[in-house]
């Protein structure tokens, strides 16, 4: 029964690394982009971006010089540039919802956003919504401790924050529909529920 | 000072315990300031990637990594199985790539090519007669108790046969049964993994573990050093669940490249990665005969099982059969089946999970075989139970469930509910058990004359809380509030604290800590006692002040008292061993669930509507954050009943469904009404702390899985119980 199978690494499944590398890693590395730097944001007409380049992009309301690939997430750069941890790193599909954050107001996933992709967008992470003076969202999560691990809870929040940006007067069944891209392994939805609908009931969304 | 006798405030004079009290490090949790191993960047660090091995048998070959290390931004590769090597499952690592940036190491991984010879591949944990063709299976233990004992002329084997034939024969109903419950993965949200770093001799490591404590042991051993060249920290770990005890052998080898490269690491294993090597827990398959006489009593149980913990193959979940109901005569025995698939590890209630929804579900069919309900059933059965909860327990958690549930109106015979459209609804339930023995725990409590606090121990934090049940029994013990205590936790430096794992945190750190500031306040009061023209034994500590008792004119404050201690500060430590008998903790919860499903027959979806828990745990610190252990145990019940599996292709023993938007868990809008009762009456709130993580997590699965079956009048018999199961055992039932 035995044979002989050479393999380059993994056969099954599509995983991000094996997405983008087709997307731009390599000696081929290249990726569609408007033009970085000084026309940025500006329609200039599209450009290829080989290797390294220095981009900027606008984190919690401020503009930062960033080094990245064409292959580079905006989750990379958010993680190991500007230590902004709070959105995790756990699965590379982005279907745990654990790297949401808002561009433009919309949450995203950072983990399937290239930071090229990102430029010209207002970010905002959930570190953006407030430590010293917490968003109530993140504050209902404590009320009703709606976290337990909580690797999931800033993604979570985030998520929370801008489903309710978007409907101000949800009501619980309306919850329970809009908000099943966050997975939580251990288990907090029970109180999600109630953190979201507590923040409805209190007015909380400012 | 007079020897200090340990005990728990009265329901009544407690100010701090059993009040609901928010977790202190719930803010820097829900801001995304807490630091998990995944965040921590060290200066210049390196980031490690993978090659997993695509094959579920095979010999590795040749490796072949020249091209890999040619990759701009790649440092290092590291070989984890070399040629020759035989690789016993998919996901396997294989070579590890070090690099300055996520993208190259990835890149790196990409160029390694690796020559595999195949092997055999065998996967099929669930068919016995397969595994025994291919000579996959082991004899696993069984078990045999029969009231009537053999004759001194009896052959021993033949007693067995005949008396549990005989047994069967008396029975006045006979279920025969098969029940089963897929692999599913632990699947925590922080993959396991380290960021490390040598500093000299001196390993420094930050590791996703709920063993921190006792970790360092592992890595010294393996990099022949000891382990006080080694500290272990973790202050916050994305989810554990039984699964991260050790370093794991990627851990060990990012120390290994960390020592080669003279460069700190952080090696996090990626998502499809973290489902095939860290953690799964045993499948399990079961073939019952159950006898029963005119009264529904359970009188006889015969079994024959099998399931899988992956290649090692060694049983574990037969131990737990028949669950918590067992009958006085039994006859239990079990195959295990060796897979392509990694080892199992301990997950959540390792065993009795499977155990419950293999064998509550016969007690229930037992109910739909006689037409009545099973409430009454598992009521009735009670009289012979197998747990370290007594039955009058039970009893009591069973009629304040049925009556969340509001069981007597909603309940119908089996299969005979109303149907709305093609929507059938149905009610079920289980009950479990587990010890919840309080660990092993040092704690280091250190009072500043200034009158600052400050305690050290070696535990952690895997969701639980365990800062905030640290900091309310100091501050309960104490007398002050919580955010007057810094609570220190998550090292190896600190003094040791066993691991979490089987419910022993909250035991373990409530027994140091209580014992701690009791020993503290106990010298504290020998200092004020003169002062205030009393014996120590008329003071309290309450409120900030150390006073007497019932006269708050005569008092210090907390920093005046403290104060008195010159000018060192007081240090105490104290110690609990996990099974010395304590007035302070102990061993032993049952709990009750009921679940109401309602069912399409036409497209089988099965739907939560609502789930009742009642729970006992002895004395109960903070009921805010036991409902919410209970709630997270609930959700992960209703996750392998209804929703998780492992899917193995059986052909080439590849994980098919590796990735989170395939490994299908629970949503926000799949989990229903969930309502929790914490039952403590006196009588359990006097036995002190136990343990809660386990046994909610238990019983969801069977009384789903009995809900279900009430609805349809069909038993669905393997869990998950997806869409297609469910029509396929209607179709066999000729229903549809």
């Amino acid at each position: 029964m035995a044979n002989n199978s050479q393999s380059p690494g993994r056969t099954t499944g599509h995983t991000r690394r094996e997405f983008l590398k087709g997307a731009g890693a390599g000696a081929a590395a290249t990726a569609l982009a408007n033009v970085p730097a000084t026309a940025e944001g500006q329609q200039a007409g599209a450009a290829v971006i080989h290797g390294w380049t220095t981009v900027s992009l606008d984190v919690n309301g401020k503009s930062h010089q960033v080094k990245v690939e064409p292959r580079t997430t905006l989750l990379e750069v958010l993680r190991y540039q500007l230590d902004l941890t709070g959105a995790k790193p756990v699965s590379l599909d982005g279907s745990s919802g654990a790297s949401t954050v808002l561009a433009d107001g919309k949450p995203i996933m950072a983990s399937t956003t290239l930071a090229l992709a990102a430029r010209g967008k207002k970010i905002k992470t959930v570190e953006g919504l407030g430590r010293e003076n917490p968003d109530p969202v993140a504050r209902a999560f404590v009320e009703h401790d709606a976290e337990q691990c909580g690797f999931c809870t800033p993604g979570f929040v985030v998520a929370v924050r801008a489903f309710l940006d978007k409907n101000p007067q949800a009501t619980d069944e309306e919850i329970r529909s809009g908000l099943n891209g966050n997975i939580c392994r251990c288990g907090t939805y029970a109180n999600v529920i109630k953190a979201a609908l507590s923040i409805v009931k209190g007015g909380g969304n400012g | 000072m007079a020897n200090v006798i340990y005990s728990w405030p009265s329901a009544d004079e407690a100010k701090v315990l059993g009040k609901r009290r928010d977790r202190l490090d719930g803010l820097v949790k829900a801001t995304g300031a807490a630091k998990y191993t995944y965040d921590i960047n060290l200066d210049k660090q390196l980031i490690v990637k993978a090659l997993d091995c695509p094959h579920a048998h095979c010999r590795v070959g040749s490796i072949d990594t020249i091209a890999a290390e040619r990759v701009a931004g790649v440092v290092h590769v590291h070989i984890l199985r070399p040629p020759s090597t035989e690789i016993q499952f998919q996901g396997d690592l294989i070579a590890a790539v070090a690099a300055e940036t996520e993208g190259a190491a990835n890149e790196g991984v990409a160029k390694i090519k690796v020559q595999y010879e195949m092997l055999d591949v065998f996967v099929r944990d669930d068919d016995l007669e397969a595994a025994t063709d291919f000579g996959r299976t082991k004899k696993a233990g069984g078990k045999t108790e029969l009231e009537r004992e053999p004759t001194d002329d009896e052959d021993e084997d033949e007693f067995e046969e005949k008396e549990i034939s005989r047994l069967f024969k008396e029975s006045k109903y006979i279920v025969e049964g098969y029940y089963g419950i897929n692999a599913i993965t632990h699947c925590c949200l922080e993959p396991h993994g380290a960021t490390l770093e040598w500093k000299g001799d001196k390993l420094d490591v930050h590791l996703s573990t709920q063993n921190v404590s006792r970790t360092d042991d592992g890595f010294a051993d393996a990099l022949e050093i000891t382990a006080d060249d080694v500290d272990v920290h973790c202050d916050y770990v994305g989810g554990g669940f039984g699964s991260k005890f050790a370093p794991d052998y990627w851990g060990i080898a990012a120390a290994q490249i960390a020592k080669k490269t003279g460069r700190p690491v952080k090696w996090m294993l990626d998502r499809d990665q973290e489902l095939k090597i860290a953690g799964n827990r045993p499948s399990g398959y079961v073939k019952v005969r159950l006898g029963a006489d005119d009264d529904g009593m359970a009188i006889v149980w015969d079994s024959q099982q099998w399931g899988s913990k992956g290649i090692t193959g060694s049983g574990g979940i037969e131990n737990a059969m028949p669950y918590v109901y067992r009958p006085k005569n039994f006859r239990r025995r079990a195959t295990s089946i060796l897979t392509n698939a990694d080892v199992a590890r301990a997950w959540r209630a390792p065993t009795h999970p499977q155990a419950c929804a293999m064998s509550q579900t016969a007690y229930d069919d037992l109910a739909a075989m006689m037409g009545v309900d099973s409430y009454d059933i598992f009521m009735k059965n009670l009289a012979n139970i197998s747990s370290r909860q007594k039955a009058e327990v039970y009893v009591e958690e069973m009629k304040i469930g049925a009556k969340l549930m509001d069981w007597n109106e909603k309940w119908h015979p089996h299969g005979k509910g109303p149907t709305e459209g093609s929507i059938v609804e149905g009610l079920g339930m289980a009950i479990h058990e587990w010890g919840g023995v309080a660990n092993t725990s040092n704690c280091l409590l250190r009072i500043h004359p200034d009158g600052g606090v400050e305690s050290y121990c070696g535990t952690q934090d895997v969701g639980t809380g365990t800062r905030t049940v640290c900091a309310m029994v100091l501050a309960e013990t104490l007398g002050l509030s919580e955010e007057a205590i810094t609570v220190n936790i998550g090292s190896s430096k600190y003094p040791m604290s066993g691991a979490s794992g089987g419910s022993t945190t909250v035991g373990a750190v409530s027994e140091s800590h209580r014992r701690a500031a009791q020993d503290a306040i106990a010298k504290i009061f020998d200092l004020a006692a003169p002062k205030l023209g009393v014996n120590s034994g008329a003071l309290e500590a309450s409120n900030g002040r150390v006073g007497v008792k019932g006269n708050a004119s005569k008092s210090l404050s907390w920093k005046e008292a403290c104060g008195l201690l010159g000018i060192n500060p007081l240090e105490v430590t104290a110690n609990h061993v996990r099974g010395t008998k304590s007035p302070l903790s102990d061993v032993g919860v049952g709990g009750v669930q009921m679940a109401h499903v309602a069912v399409d027959k036409e497209t089988g979806v099965v739907k939560m509507k609502k789930l009742v828990a009642v729970q006992d745990i002895g004395l109960i610190i903070n009921p805010k954050m036991a409902e919410s252990q209970i709630y997270g145990a609930v959700i992960q019940a209703i996750a392998y009943a209804l929703f998780e599996q492992r899917i193995m292709d059986p052909k080439t023993g590849a994980f098919l469904n590796a990735e989170l938007a395939d490994y299908r868990l629970p949503w926000l809008g799949d989990i229903g009404e969930i309502v929790v009762h914490l039952y403590e009456p006196q009588s359990e709130r006097q036995r002190g702390v136990i343990g809660l993580g386990e046994p909610p997590v238990i019983s969801g699965g069977a009384a789903i899985s009995n809900a279900v079956c009430n609805a349809l009048g069909v038993r669905v018999p393997v869990l998950p119980l997806t869409p297609k199961r469910v029509l396929d055992a209607l179709r066999q039932a000729g229903v549809t």
